[in-house]
């Protein structure tokens, strides 16, 4: 049987931040475009996003896209590319004001500008003191660039597959991508999707972990249908704990609360980020912040009746401020927390949050995959951008706000990418016979399969592992031990069965495929952290504790082929700007 | 904890029916979705949206022992047993829980729901004061749940006709914003017995907001500019 084809100009996968910014872009050239999302596009997680947009507007006292390159370059423990890190700050005030432009509702100040908050890492002249970087919309950016981007997009006319999920990436034998399958949950059918050019805003993995601050719906698709096309995840190990996930249930609250004034106590009622930090203190970067409050935590100061907690207080900001600058993390605390941080402070833990890692791209978002010595080829055709894509701006851990950042820059430049190649290379290639083999196969396997183990138990079991062998602490015996696991439970998502085999919005189906995709990206993350014998950013050896750039000032590479590594440079050389020298990473 | 479920697959099902399911919660388990996870856990055949799973995404509106709401940030300790769990009313049932809101989008894309400024943009931001800002709040925090609309009796009657809470809501969103053109167009937009008209102050959109949002009150505003337009 013959499937069903559309043919367009561009696909993209994922109505995130990045997904929708690229579309937009696609749509206003005048190209025909597919968006395909497995939810309505304003609920993809960008709409979780709670603090700001970072970008050196300069709104709240003298700034430079040079001091937001430094920072974020150290910030990332310099195993971020200068190259796109100078991109995205260069690029980043000019993303905002197109934001405004297309109606978003910053918050205001007096003179009628957008106002700026403090956040994490973010620092006036290279490190002296903090700087008000962040653009926001109160506690909810996220939300409010999402709906503002989907808005544009009505505009625009942009065409949506609204919950189609994308299966696999369709490849020819010269590696060039030609477009993807995918599945309309409502009816169960499958698709080809044709396209000239194929963009990746998948979003990111966190569902791997068994407590983290994502949604349902963040199972890293995009890394996962990419290592099964043959092609290599990046600096997957480096995943970032947030400090402040409310302690049980897991939901984020912003670093804004810091920004604002907010800071954590242990159970003496000690600022304890004072001694890890004592210059930028609370406000210092995530993995330093993390780190201060599992140690807290280890070392018999954490609080609760277990101690495996910390306290994050904000009631000496008022009600006014919290009112106006964090409604939503009042909103959020009185119902996950039962508390209200007018008058309490919130009970909160590191919790999964972001995945630095994730498909190589370089600064135009053309997706990299080595050939032979060349370290820097491309896939012709493929773009990726987002937390699916490693650029690589975040390197060892991401500054907060360079996430809604990176979803604006990339997703613009991916689709400028695309335009260019577009217009290169016109018309359609032939699809391969075997184009939607692998996808029907998958399918056909989970219709057939007896007796097959549930995939909630794999998928809790793969959580599990992950959050007890690879977390904000590691251990080289339990990083073994993970990679054993893990290839077990990576097994055992091949066989896994499920009851419900109706064609109609069949949720079962639609899980047991994601899990094929997150393991992927679970696999990658392990196996990484096993190899890197050193301590940098969010990746810290018990047995390594120190960074070591002689040896790991080098990208991971991981394929899915063998369960095999290789490394490529960092790219320490800015497009403008002067190098910033790797030195010792303080706070 | 005992849960009656709407559950009606079209490619088995000859109509709807409801279905009891006893679920051993942990201790853990705070929100609906928390225990609608577990028996999916149980029956995968269970299906419903869900995402984000804090109350921001819209996903997971059902009607909730007669009420509309969101799973994942209503309290288990708050429901009465059997809690009664329905698709959400007035919207074709596509599967279980999962409704068609093609309708719904349709009535928010029809207002146009975009800024509208054709002047042509400044090199930096457009300046609002934070006085102009705060007459978006209250406005810009809706998200797209349905909740609303789907509780509103004109728009049961009228789905196609009356634009709804959610998407009134949206219109004033617009007609508010200070670097917005378009007013006249969009009040004309309106000024129809039907798109805005069929609002008859029942409220239930106010009662049914989960994230506290007043479309009666939006709705009363875009009334006032009507009446300002023509005196």
């Amino acid at each position: 049987m013959a499937l069903a084809k559309r043919s367009f100009d561009a696909v993209v996968v994922g109505a995130g931040g990045a997904g929708l910014r690229a579309a937009l872009q696609l749509s206003e050239a005048g190209l025909s475009v597919a968006v395909v999302s497995k939810v309505f596009p304003t609920r993809s997680h960008t709409v979780a996003a709670q603090g700001g947009i970072g970008a050196a507007l300069g709104n709240m006292g003298e700034d430079s896209w040079l001091w937001h390159m430094y920072d974020t370059v150290k910030g990332s423990d310099w195993l971020g590319d200068q190259d796109t890190i100078e991109f995205m700050c260069r690029e980043a005030p000019k993303a905002v004001y197109e934001l405004e432009h297309y109606g978003m509702p910053f918050d205001r100040n007096d003179n009628g500008t957008v106002y700026q908050r403090p956040f994490g890492g973010h620092s006036q002249n290279f490190g002296e003191r903090p700087v008000q970087r962040s653009c926001c919309a109160a506690d909810r950016t996220g939300h409010a660039m999402l709906h503002t981007l989907y808005q544009r997009n009505v505009r625009a006319h942009t065409l949506f597959f609204v919950e189609w999920m994308a299966l696999d990436l369709i490849r020819d034998a010269s590696g060039q991508v030609l477009g993807v399958t995918v599945l309309e949950m409502e009816t169960g059918d499958v698709m080809i999707l044709q396209a000239g050019a194929t963009l990746f805003a998948t979003g990111g993995g966190g569902r791997m972990f068994h407590s983290s601050t994502n949604a349902f719906i963040n199972t890293g698709d995009g890394p996962g249908m990419a290592a099964r096309a043959g092609l290599p995840l990046q600096d997957m190990e480096f995943y970032q704990f947030h400090p402040t996930g409310v302690y049980g249930a897991g939901i984020l609250i912003t670093e804004a609360v810091r920004g604002e004034g907010g800071y954590l106590l242990n159970k003496n009622g000690e600022r304890f980020m004072e001694r890890y930090a004592p210059n930028l203190k609370d406000l210092a970067s995530r993995d330093v912040v993390s780190r201060a409050m599992a140690t807290e935590i280890k070392e018999g100061r954490g609080a609760g009746p277990h101690g495996d907690h910390l306290m994050l207080k904000l009631d000496h900001l008022g009600p006014e401020v919290i009112d106006k600058r964090l409604p939503g993390i009042r909103e959020i605390s009185k119902k996950f927390a039962s508390v209200d941080p007018v008058k309490d402070p919130i009970p909160v833990v590191p919790t999964a949050h972001y995945m630095m890692g994730g498909i190589p791209t370089n600064y135009h978002s053309e997706v990299i995959a080595p050939r032979g010595a060349d370290k820097e080829a491309t896939v012709p055709g493929f773009y990726a951008a987002g937390e699916c894509a490693c650029a690589s701006v975040h390197g060892g851990n991401r500054l907060g706000t360079n996430s809604l950042t990176e979803l604006l820059v990339f997703g613009k430049s991916a689709a400028d990418s695309a335009i260019r190649f577009l217009k290169e290379n016109p018309g359609h290639k032939e699809l391969p016979t075997d184009a939607a083999d692998r996808s029907l196969a998958r399918l056909a396997r989970l219709d057939n399969q007896k007796n097959g183990e549930s995939v909630a138990e794999v998928a809790n079991d793969m959580r599990r592992a992950m959050q007890a062998h690879c977390g904000v602490f590691r251990f080289p015996d339990l990083l073994a031990e993970g990679v054993k696991k893990i290839r077990a439970i990576a097994d055992r998502a091949t066989r896994t069965g499920i009851r419900d085999k109706s064609k109609v919005f069949n949720t079962a189906r639609i899980e047991a495929l994601e899990l094929e995709n997150t393991i992927e990206a679970a696999r990658a993350t392990m196996v990484g952290a096993a190899a890197r014998q050193e301590s940098r950013g969010a990746h810290d050896r018990a047995d390594f504790h120190q960074r070591d750039d002689v040896n790991w000032l080098k990208h991971t590479l991981w394929y899915k082929e063998g369960d095999r590594l290789d490394y490529r440079p960092v790219h320490m050389k800015p497009l403008t700007a002067q190098t910033i020298e790797p030195k010792v990473r303080t706070y | 904890m005992h849960f009656r479920i709407y559950r009606y697959d079209p490619d088995k099902d000859e109509k709807p029916r409801m279905q009891d399911y006893d679920v051993q919660l942990d201790p853990h388990d705070r929100m609906l979705l928390d225990a609608l996870v577990r028996i999916k856990e149980q029956d995968d055949s269970l299906s419903l949206r869900r995402s984000c799973r804090e109350g921001v995404c819209g996903s997971d509106a059902m009607n909730i022992n007669g009420r509309n709401g969101l799973a994942c940030i209503t309290k288990l300790a708050d429901l009465k047993e059997p809690v009664v769990l329905r698709p959400l009313p007035g919207l074709p049932v596509i599967r279980d829980l999962i409704v068609d809101m093609t309708q719904f989008f349709k009535q928010y894309h029809s207002i146009k729901p975009y800024l509208v400024n054709n002047d042509p943009p400044p090199e930096k931001e457009r300046l609002q004061s934070p006085q102009q800002r705060e007459e978006l709040d209250g406005l810009y925090e809706c998200i797209l749940c349905a909740c609303c609309s789907t509780s509103c009796p004109s728009f049961w009657w009228n789905p196609d006709k009356f634009v709804g809470p959610a998407g009134l809501l949206q219109a004033y969103r617009f007609l508010a914003d200070s670097r917005d053109q378009a007013a006249a167009e969009r009040l004309d937009d309106l000024e129809d017995p039907y798109r805005l008209f069929r609002c008859h102050s029942i409220m239930n959109c106010v009662d049914s907001c989960p994230k506290g949002l007043n479309p009666t009150r939006a709705i009363g505003k875009i009334k006032d500019l009507m009446v300002k337009r023509t005196v």
